[in-house]
């Protein structure tokens, strides 16, 4: 079973048979008048990297402080492997934490910061070493280990916390900003090695973040909030390209909204009716609408060709004028307005010389795609 | 040679010269001279018209007597332990009573937080002499204290706290109560709450975690108050005086004695400079502790 399971894909989501290890069953959070969550519900499964996607104040920290047992529910369960774990408290949870400001003991050298637990939980004395040498040695920190936390960068502090919480190896591994604090490079750098101590522990990470680029590099799957509420939930290639609403699609990534009128026609076709003196826009949509009814069109940026002059046998062809062009080095952004004012924002790689391409500002360009390139959105 | 920065520096070294040093020296000078029954009451006196013969001749007459008399009479060596004793004491209680307070208020929201330390500051408002004054009050025979432990019936007689040890140890607790709140609060006040969290998180009782954690990361704070409790404790004067019994020996109060109603500037003196001697061992722990928790704080 298990080696069928590695020759596929890491899908336990799909399988019925599988158990969650983590369900929330109508979770319900309130502070005062405030309702943090509103009834969530929610499964993750064993050796999830999953990850919790949304702006500040969407309730994503609370969730974690709750499976972390810093916060109850005011409604609703949370189990961890089929045991309600609303009763049992922080220090007796087989859940670690990675702190966002990562909470390291600052009067502790770093062997001691990761021994900490170890020291606390039922582990043979002798054997505690071993345990801190190991980790140590999974994030390359051997050499630091008699330093304190001051005296090491912050990639180094950053590696301290993941080894500490991960050396009781907990069922569940929560990580709350993990890379917040380090530089750009770096933070990349660090997600791959994320991931990859993830696989070699095969420890269930939920990972919370703001950082939609982090999100979908780390994750098997994504849920993105907002308000209290799961707005999707589905792995980082499924949520950027079939975002479930406009929420989605416009917090994940750039994209283009048209608002227009859908008049379904053959099969799963549909013609999308916007703007004076446009042709409408033919899509493919499995959803059934109304004829007329009001839908925004979402479509994403490097999905749309650029052209300078008309292109032959395209599904949308658009006329415009090049109104801005942000150059960043791999792609360039073209911003076009429409004859109607709509600025629509087209993306080609810069696989030519700057000096070679024939696109400036001000030229006339044709905009163009496919009928499956977007999809039509009703909420 | 940067001027502004010598100005700048030479501002504090000038200020520890004039109303540190040259005070030392001429305390330091009286304790090597001999009493007499002049004005001022010891000899000799710098004759700077005899030329210099007449320096010479001052400088010959300075001794070490007065602090060979000292070791020969052990009241001075008494008071010194005392007085050791007394500011030890009243450290460890004040730390007992401070540091719960510092905590209380680390630990309370943030709006309360401001009132707290106004509250804790606001005796300063009112004379240190007075509030001494105000618990003579308190604790004498007919005081407010025994009449209200006689009124709610726990005790038949007046107890006898006033003119005791014991008053002098609250005394102590209740003036420098502030300086040991105060540098214990900074040290909680600044720490980070989810070190407490993760503590928790990795298997600590709540109990625990505060042993483990934010005692050890108070103790800065918690050293800094104990020092500045103990350094003028040891030297003080007026709280055993006014609050302390014929049986309360403590340097100071020798001191006073010596100065004022012996008139023996010279012992004085040299009672003086040996208590400065003493203070300086935990003032240098002290600074050593401060520049410590400078470097880690970096």
């Amino acid at each position: 079973m298990a080696q069928q399971q590695k020759k596929t894909v890491f899908e336990p989501w799909e399988d019925p048979s599988e158990k969650p290890i983590i369900r929330f069953k109508n979770v319900t959070k309130r502070f005062g008048d405030f309702t943090a969550i509103d009834n969530l519900t929610l499964d993750i499964y064993r050796r999830e990297f999953f990850a919790l996607l949304g702006p500040s104040g969407c309730g994503k920290t609370t969730l974690m402080r709750m499976l972390a047992g810093f916060e109850t529910p005011t409604s609703g369960s949370i189990l961890l492997d089929d045991k309600d774990i609303a009763a049992v408290p922080p220090n007796k949870r087989e859940v670690n934490m990675m702190f966002q400001s990562y909470a390291l003991f600052p009067h502790l050298t770093v062997y001691d910061n990761i021994a900490f637990g170890l020291r606390r939980s039922s582990m043979p004395k002798a054997d505690i070493p071993g345990r801190v040498e190991q980790m140590l040695r999974l994030t390359q920190l051997t050499q630091f280990a008699k330093r304190k936390p001051h005296q090491i960068s912050g990639g180094q502090r950053q590696r301290v916390a993941l080894a500490r919480s991960l050396a009781k190896a907990p069922k569940l591994l929560l990580l709350d900003e993990p890379l917040g604090a380090l530089d750009k490079k770096l933070r990349n750098e660090t997600q791959f090695e994320l991931m990859d101590i993830q696989e070699k522990t095969g420890t269930t990470f939920v990972i919370v973040t703001h950082d939609q680029e982090e999100a979908m590099t780390v994750a098997s799957r994504v849920a993105v909030m907002d308000q209290g509420r799961i707005v999707q939930v589905a792995t980082p290639d499924r949520i950027y390209e079939t975002p479930n609403s406009v929420y989605v699609a416009d917090f994940i990534g750039d994209v283009n909204l048209i608002t227009g009128k859908a008049y379904p026609g053959n099969g799963e076709q549909v013609e999308i009716h916007w703007g004076e003196a446009q042709a409408p826009i033919r899509a493919n949509t499995s959803k059934s609408l109304a004829a007329g009814a009001e839908v925004k069109f979402a479509i994403r940026p490097e999905k749309i060709g650029i052209a300078s002059e008309p292109p032959q046998d395209a599904a949308n062809v658009v006329q415009g004028k090049v109104l801005d062009i942000a150059y960043l080095g791999n792609i360039s952004t073209y911003h076009v307005e429409l004859p109607s004012g709509d600025v629509l924002k087209a993306q080609a790689t810069n696989s030519r010389r700057i000096s070679r391409r024939n696109i400036t500002w001000d030229d006339t360009v044709w905009l163009f795609w496919t009928d499956t390139a977007g999809i039509v959105l009703t909420e | 040679m940067d001027l502004r920065r010598t100005f700048l520096i030479f501002v504090p070294f000038a200020w520890l010269l004039l109303l540190f040093l040259i005070p030392f020296g001429i305390v330091l000078k009286i304790s090597l001279s001999d009493i007499a029954l002049s004005i001022p009451p010891y000899t000799p006196q710098l004759d700077l018209s005899a030329g210099w013969s007449g320096i010479v001749e001052y400088f010959r007459a300075l001794d070490l007597e007065n602090y060979v008399f000292l070791t020969q009479d052990n009241l001075y060596f008494l008071a010194y332990m005392s007085s050791v004793q007394i500011a030890f004491i009243s450290m460890v209680i004040t730390l007992i009573v401070g540091y719960p307070i510092a905590y209380g208020m680390a630990k309370a929201p943030d709006h309360w937080r401001p009132t707290l330390m106004m509250l804790v500051i606001l005796p300063f408002w009112t004379s240190f002499l007075i509030r001494v004054y105000a618990w003579m009050g308190i604790l004498s025979q007919e005081g407010f204290l025994n009449q209200f432990l006689l009124w709610i019936g726990i005790i038949d007689t007046p107890l006898t706290i006033l003119n005791t040890n014991w008053a002098v140890y609250i005394g102590i607790v209740y003036t420098y109560l502030p300086f040991m709140i105060l540098p214990i609060y900074a040290a909680l006040e600044k720490m980070d709450g989810s070190l407490m969290e993760a503590a928790e998180d990795l298997g600590c009782s709540q109990t625990s975690a505060f042993w483990l954690v934010t005692f050890p990361l108070s103790r800065p704070g918690v050293i800094a108050g104990c020092f500045l409790v103990f350094i003028p404790a040891l030297g003080e004067v007026v709280i055993p005086s006014l609050l302390g019994g014929s049986q309360t020996l403590m340097i100071g109060k020798v001191l006073w004695e010596e100065f004022f109603s012996n008139r023996d500037w010279p012992v004085a003196s040299a009672v003086a400079v040996i208590l400065l001697l003493i203070l300086v061992i935990p003032i240098v722990l002290f600074q050593r502790n401060e520049q410590k928790q400078r470097e880690a704080g970096r």
